[in-house]
């Protein structure tokens, strides 16, 4: 058949087309853990987030140990509740542990830094961070500092 | 100016009947299922419609990447901020230029060489001598191209993204220095594969049916003559350009739309 | 001859077309025509261009839908045929386009092989029998592995053919075998026609403004003009017709009742400027 070699071609260019498909999945993109997805959620109130997204980085100690998953205004309360999916493999947060949200260097994104505690109760899936630290948002720092100023000065 | 109001008219009525006639075209050919003997022609298909596009989508793919890098790295390093040259390129390629970029390509050399095929046939009479061969041509000239199109556009654009980026490496990493692992490992960080991959994937499936469907449309749909296949051409590549570069905002306000 | 009256009542006929109209956009192609297809014999429809004569095969086919009128096939009313009854009885027909209509990405052997491999499920050993065959019978047997663009007018016009009786069809429809050919190879196609009528007692219908070459293998001739039939009778009956236009059409006569000037005003006044546009 006339058409035996344009189909070997096709098939060539069928498979260069899901390479790349698969070298976007893995190499470009967060494919792998979104492949991965044995996690458990914690969740922790804040009083002000500041920048803080759905699939900002959960870290421990500058490892990425989860993402935020969902972010909500508490009706009762008014403040803000961060859902964060920390993969399953991480299941040593004693109650003890605290939430901050931080910032990389001065103007990167911000991520939930963990910082885990003593206490013997280990938290389990839907359980609550009480010890949280809030968004340092940069405006409120100035003003502070331009206010307090003529104070120091005296 | 009644004359305006009546050519206004006129031009509403065409244009109506032309979207009835490809709609028309669009249902018939694909109610027809793909049977054994049909999947050979679809694959010959693919090798005129997609493997023939090839050499243009690696080159401008790697062109394309080759200057984002070099964009993006002269404006980031400015900021100090060259670690974000991977985000950027990365998103700019798989959300936007790569599934567009290849689209409007694909609309240039497959489309319109879609649209001269069928036209030509039209023009020979070698449609109507199929019908009365008791063959319908729907089924034995269009709906493999259609499914070929459709097959080819997302693989086109992923093969065309992953160039790109490839390109920007060679660019930004090779030759201006960034570091290699920042590079991809930012990548890795913001680029989403559900939000960010599936939706370029999306887009292109969309793009590819739609400018197949145009291309085939015309060629189908032309006057039987030289100047009618020479202008249905022109269309093609005109309005699934413009189809492409309109639908693309569209998607994307539905896919990005909605901020965090 | 043979054309007489008594062979073209109702159970000899082939394709029987009752008070047919058919219209495109406001323009009247057809305005009530009548006409009977003898099976078996070679009929000529025969009118000055752009009567519609090439409408009248597509009409036959199926392609196009009369806006009035029947046209009976075999006894089938074919505008009022289903899709699938449609290409059924279409399979019983052959059409010789004037362009040829072969398909340009394949080779001749292919293009007379197609209807065979589309509408019958015979192995390929016996496709190559029968396509060599038809290809035998138009002399392009040798020609097989050619592709249409390496065939020269008259060659892709006989390979077309091959591929229109294929089938075996029932009727064959010729729009134009004759236009555009050289003498060597009209003569070819003329006894083409001819031999093809005689030994396969094929019905034919000739569409054709070539006078001398119809009338020499024509069993019964139809004229059209104006979207009506203005004449009909044997070869020998229309040679003798008096009727101005028919004989106009049948001499080749320049001018007549159909007028060789485009309706124009008065030469003297146009050449005075009477009308002129500043």
């Amino acid at each position: 058949m006339r058409s035996s070699g344009s189909q070997i071609l096709v098939g060539l260019f069928m498979l260069a087309g899901f390479a790349a498909l698969v070298m976007l999945g893995y190499k470009v993109s967060n494919f792998q853990e979104f492949a991965r997805q044995d996690t458990y959620t914690l969740i922790a109130n804040f009083t002000n987030i500041g920048g803080l997204k759905v699939r900002s980085p959960v870290k421990v100690g500058g490892v990425v140990v989860g993402r935020v998953s969902n972010i909500e205004l508490d009706n009762r309360s008014l403040t803000p509740v961060v859902y964060m999916a920390i993969a399953a493999e991480y299941d040593q947060f004693s109650s003890e542990s605290s939430a901050a949200i931080q910032t990389s260097g001065l103007l990167g994104e911000q991520f939930i830094s963990l910082t885990p505690g003593g206490d013997e109760v280990i938290l389990e899936d839907g359980d609550e961070i009480e010890d949280t630290q809030s968004a340092l948002v940069l405006e409120d720092l100035i003003g502070q500092f331009l206010f307090n100023r003529p104070s120091g000065n005296n | 100016m009644n004359d305006a109001i009546a050519r206004l008219g006129a031009g509403t009525l065409t244009f109506l009947a032309t979207l009835g006639r490809s709609g028309h075209l669009l249902i018939r050919s694909l109610l027809l299922i793909p049977g054994w003997r049909d999947l050979a022609r679809i694959s010959l298909q693919i090798f005129s419609v997609g493997v023939k596009s090839l050499v243009i989508i690696v080159v401008a793919g790697f062109f394309i990447g080759m200057v984002l890098g070099l964009q993006g790295y002269t404006n980031l390093v400015r900021f100090g901020a060259e670690a974000a040259l991977g985000p950027f390129v990365a998103l700019s390629l798989v959300r936007e230029l790569g599934p567009v970029v290849s689209a409007l390509l694909f609309a240039g050399r497959a489309g319109s060489s879609l649209t001269a095929e069928i036209g030509l046939m039209k023009a020979t009479e070698q449609l109507a001598g199929m019908e009365l061969m008791a063959v319908d041509p729907l089924r034995r000239i269009v709906t493999p191209r259609f499914w070929a199109g459709f097959i080819s556009m997302p693989l086109l654009a992923a093969i065309f993204t992953a160039v790109g980026i490839i390109g920007a490496y060679l660019v930004g990493v090779s030759w201006l220095g960034v570091d290699g692992g920042s590079f991809w490992s930012g990548m890795q960080d913001s680029v989403d594969f559900q939000k960010d991959i599936l939706n370029g994937v999306v887009k292109s499936l969309v793009f590819g049916f739609v400018v197949t469907w145009i291309a085939v449309f015309r060629g189908y749909d032309t006057l039987p003559t030289s100047e009618g296949i020479s202008r249905s051409t022109t269309q093609t590549v005109v309005h699934s350009s413009l189809a492409v570069l309109g639908l693309d905002f569209i998607l994307t306000a539905l896919m990005f739309g909605e901020l965090n | 001859m043979q054309g007489n009256k008594a062979t073209r009542d109702e159970g000899d006929s082939h394709v029987r077309i009752e008070d047919m109209h058919f219209h495109r956009g406001e323009r009247a192609i057809f305005n009530g025509i009548s006409l009977d297809i003898p099976r078996g014999k070679i009929t000529a429809i025969m009118g000055p261009s752009g009567t519609g004569k090439t409408t009248l095969l597509r009409l036959i086919g199926g392609q196009l839908i009369p806006s009035a009128g029947a046209i009976h096939f075999d006894g089938e009313n074919i505008p009022e045929l289903g899709r699938s009854a449609l290409y059924r009885v279409r399979r019983k027909m052959g059409v010789l386009f004037q362009s040829g209509a072969l398909f340009t990405d394949m080779s001749v052997y292919d293009n007379v092989a197609f209807p065979l491999r589309e509408n019958t499920s015979l192995p390929e050993a016996v496709i190559r029998n029968i396509v060599l065959m038809k290809l035998e019978a138009v002399g392009l047997r040798g020609a097989r592995n050619l592709m249409p663009a390496e065939l020269s007018g008259g060659m892709s016009r006989r390979a077309a053919l091959a591929r229109a009786i294929a089938l075996d069809p029932e009727i064959i429809m010729y729009d134009e075998p004759f236009a555009g050919q050289d003498p060597i190879s009209m003569g070819v196609v003329v006894r083409l026609v001819k031999s093809l009528n005689e030994t396969l007692g094929l019905t034919s219908v000739v569409v054709t403004h070539d006078v001398q070459e119809v009338s020499s293998i024509a069993d019964y001739i139809y004229v059209f003009a104006g979207g009506k039939v203005i004449g009909q009778g044997t070869p020998e009956q229309m040679r003798a017709d008096q009727t101005p236009r028919v004989s106009q059409f049948m001499q080749g006569l320049p001018d007549g009742p159909v007028p060789f000037h485009y309706p124009a005003p008065d030469f003297e006044q146009d050449l005075m400027g009477a009308d002129s546009h500043e």
